[in-house]
């Protein structure tokens, strides 16, 4: 098993004719992912290599079984996207897109929860069940097939993590890359609770940044309900405050979002911290009793 | 995005909000001016993209025209947290009664817009926070929801009173119409803040706007030209508007190690690790998701033109980024400037090896684990001199 995505998902692309779309709905095809449709407004009936294009979710979920909706347009459409989506109550609705205004993330992300649908993103890598499914813009080759989730606010940084954890052996049930941006569709503790209650997950690496209150909150959901080994890592120790640090999300403003604070609240937990991404999987088969 | 308070307070006037008259000087004669025009007791304001500006100085009242003279001269040559001062605003003193303190933020942990008010205005909310907390009212809006006027309104009566002045709305009612004004250019323009302290009661019994800070969420400046139009050059510093001309997410650090990695977490893991085995980072750089070598070659020179580099340090994980297009791109930037500091890369992930190959005919090696290339170019620093300190000048 894996979390939210597997061998039977049927994924849409929004944004599949555009440089970006078609370049990533080809690549996640090469790499094992039903893509089965994609959503261009006016190119509908033409096809993306052989995947039927639509002019609208709405025609695409009604002609084929969509599962998730994957969306690679740009900022400024981007938030329509995921409306589109979600009216069309597309169950997963994954927004790599980077750059929405953060205001614009207020309204989408109650919409997409009051419809009882799950967003991840924006701004993230996608997410990706090794051997199973890829949604998203990873490289596949440094995944693997195996029992540790990982869940993170960036990008590169966890195939950082997740090159490590292959190279120590530590395969990947699934790896949710959930976004950098301030507002999210999914947090930490939404993909906690669904690694907790996976039983082909052992264990789960969180890899935070600086900003925000979210690590502090999901070190606290760890104590209270998840009884797997969880390691943590935090990026930004060295960052200066009122910086914004690439990310949207990634900044120590009014004295909240210090890496300080996040680390002793993981600890406080029980959460192994890692100074490095390369002692993570060490901290791993420390706590799964793998020597 | 951040603005001065007289560009906060047009924004806030703009809403139809009362901010009073000012005048923007940038020297002590416009000042003199100034006070001519109001006569009176006026206030001297030092503008500049920081707190804390009245503790150091930068707010003066003046009661003459050379006063104004006087004390805007004293203001123009001060430095406040490291930014020289070189505009004061001029206003008329106001007959304050009580001063009050209102801002509006994002709440990202509760997914909302939060308001926040206070009847002990003036100081900083941080300082405020730490002070009197239980004096400072938090309420929430869900912005797709809309104000709960019902629930507004018991607060702000609890906070501002219902007193009624002659021939003027209630103190509720008066601060209740700002408020909804601030909100809505919240929601118009994108803004990250929008705060006013203080907002003051004056004694003929008007509620005003004092003072002004508002900021604007950086992704959203494409869809609001006018907000734009009004971006301080002083709000980067030199290096980080070259940088985002060029496209790249830079922030500048007081180390000495230039770091170039793609990947905002990862440019800041880099960091982390850099410092975490002796080294001080001299910046954090993020050049994106994309495979443009130009990217690379902005990057090199930006870090080249920071005296107090010792060693750049190059972390690539490919993804949608190649690494043959990132060894590409130094080759080229090797080519157009003169990189005399120690330079050490790692490569890993998409076409990594070809990029080794690319690197390896310029005897470049490139490594590819990160622990092991951030301590070699943390031992390389330490013996390398500073760029500034080399005869001749090297650029």
């Amino acid at each position: 098993m894996s979390i939210l995505i597997d061998e039977n998902t049927n994924v849409l692309v929004q944004g599949i004719t555009g440089r970006d779309g078609s370049f990533h709905a080809r690549t996640m095809i090469a790499d094992g992912t039903k893509i089965v449709a994609g959503v261009t407004p006016g190119k509908g009936g033409s096809f993306m290599d052989k995947v039927p294009v639509y002019n609208t979710v709405a025609e695409a979920v009604a002609a084929q079984k969509i599962d998730a909706s994957v969306i690679f347009v740009p900022a400024p459409y981007a938030g329509k996207a995921i409306e589109e989506a979600a009216n069309a109550k597309v169950p997963l609705i994954i927004c790599i897109t980077e750059g929405l205004p953060i205001n614009q993330m207020l309204f989408y992300y109650h919409m997409v929860r009051e419809r009882g649908l799950t967003l991840i993103g924006p701004n993230c890598p996608g997410l990706i069940s090794p051997g199973k499914c890829k949604i998203g813009i990873m490289p596949y080759k440094i995944h693997k097939p195996g029992r540790i989730g990982v869940i993170s606010r960036s990008g590169t940084l966890t195939y950082e993590v997740v090159h490590n954890l292959t190279q120590a052996g530590l395969g990947q049930s699934t790896c949710v890359g959930i976004g950098g941006d301030p507002i999210v569709g999914s947090g930490f503790i939404d993909i906690l609770a669904r690694f907790g209650e996976d039983k082909d997950t052992d264990a789960v690496v969180v890899i935070g940044e600086i900003g925000g209150e979210d690590e502090e909150a999901a070190a606290d959901y760890v104590a209270k309900n998840i009884k797997k080994p969880v390691v943590g890592f935090i990026s930004g120790r060295t960052a200066p405050p009122g910086k914004r640090m690439g990310h949207a999300g990634a900044i120590i403003s009014g004295g909240k979002g210090t890496p300080q604070a996040k680390v002793a609240a993981m600890e406080a937990a029980g959460i192994r911290v890692a100074d490095t991404p390369s002692q993570i999987p060490g901290l791993i088969k420390q706590a799964l009793g793998l020597g | 995005m951040n603005l001065h308070e007289y560009q906060g307070k047009e924004w806030l006037k703009h809403y139809g909000i009362d901010t009073g008259p000012q005048v923007l000087c940038h020297r002590p004669e416009e000042a003199r001016r100034a006070w001519q025009q109001f006569g009176g007791r006026v206030v001297i304001k030092a503008q500049v993209l920081s707190g804390g500006r009245g503790k150091a100085g930068g707010v003066k009242v003046a009661s003459s025209a050379d006063e104004a003279f006087q004390k805007a001269q004293e203001i123009l040559a001060l430095t406040i947290k490291d930014i020289p001062v070189e505009k004061v605003l001029v206003v008329p003193a106001a007959a304050i009664a009580k001063e009050f303190y209102v801002g509006i933020t994002l709440d990202r942990f509760n997914k909302s817009i939060l308001l926040m008010m206070s009847a002990e205005g003036g100081t900083e909310i941080e300082e405020l926070a730490v002070t009197a907390p239980d004096k400072i009212v938090m309420f929430r809006i869900r912005a797709d929801k809309g104000i709960d006027h019902k629930a507004l309104d018991e607060v702000l009566l609890q906070i501002f009173g219902k007193e009624h002045p002659a021939g003027l709305p209630s103190h509720q009612q008066q601060a209740k119409n700002i408020i909804e004004r601030m909100y809505k250019l919240f929601l118009d323009k994108d803004a990250t803040l929008v705060e006013v302290n203080p907002m003051a009661l004056l004694e003929d019994g008007r509620i005003v706007a004092l003072d002004a800070k508002v900021s604007f969420d950086d992704n959203a400046l494409y869809a609001h030209k006018d907000v734009e139009a009004m971006r301080n050059p002083e709000d980067n510093s030199a290096d980080e508007i070259a940088a985002r001309e060029a496209g790249l997410s830079f922030v500048s650090m007081d180390g000495h190690i230039g770091c170039i990695v793609n990947g905002a977490g990862l440019a800041m893991a880099t960091m982390d690790i850099v410092k975490l085995f002796g080294g001080e980072p001299a910046n954090f750089l993020d050049v994106g998701g994309s495979s443009n070598p130009n990217k690379v070659v902005a990057a090199i020179k930006i870090i080249m033109g920071n005296p107090k580099v010792r060693g750049i340090f190059l972390n690539i994980f490919g993804g949608i980024t190649r690494c043959d297009d990132v060894a590409n791109g130094l080759l080229l930037a090797l080519d157009q400037v003169k990189v005399d500091v120690p330079l050490v890369v790692r490569l890993i992930g998409t076409n990594d090896q070809e990029g080794r190959d690319i690197l390896q005919k310029r005897g470049i090696s490139a490594y590819t684990d990160l622990n092991e290339a951030v301590q070699k170019i943390v031992a390389l620093a330490d013996k390398a001199p500073a760029t500034a300190s080399k005869a001749g000048g090297t650029r």
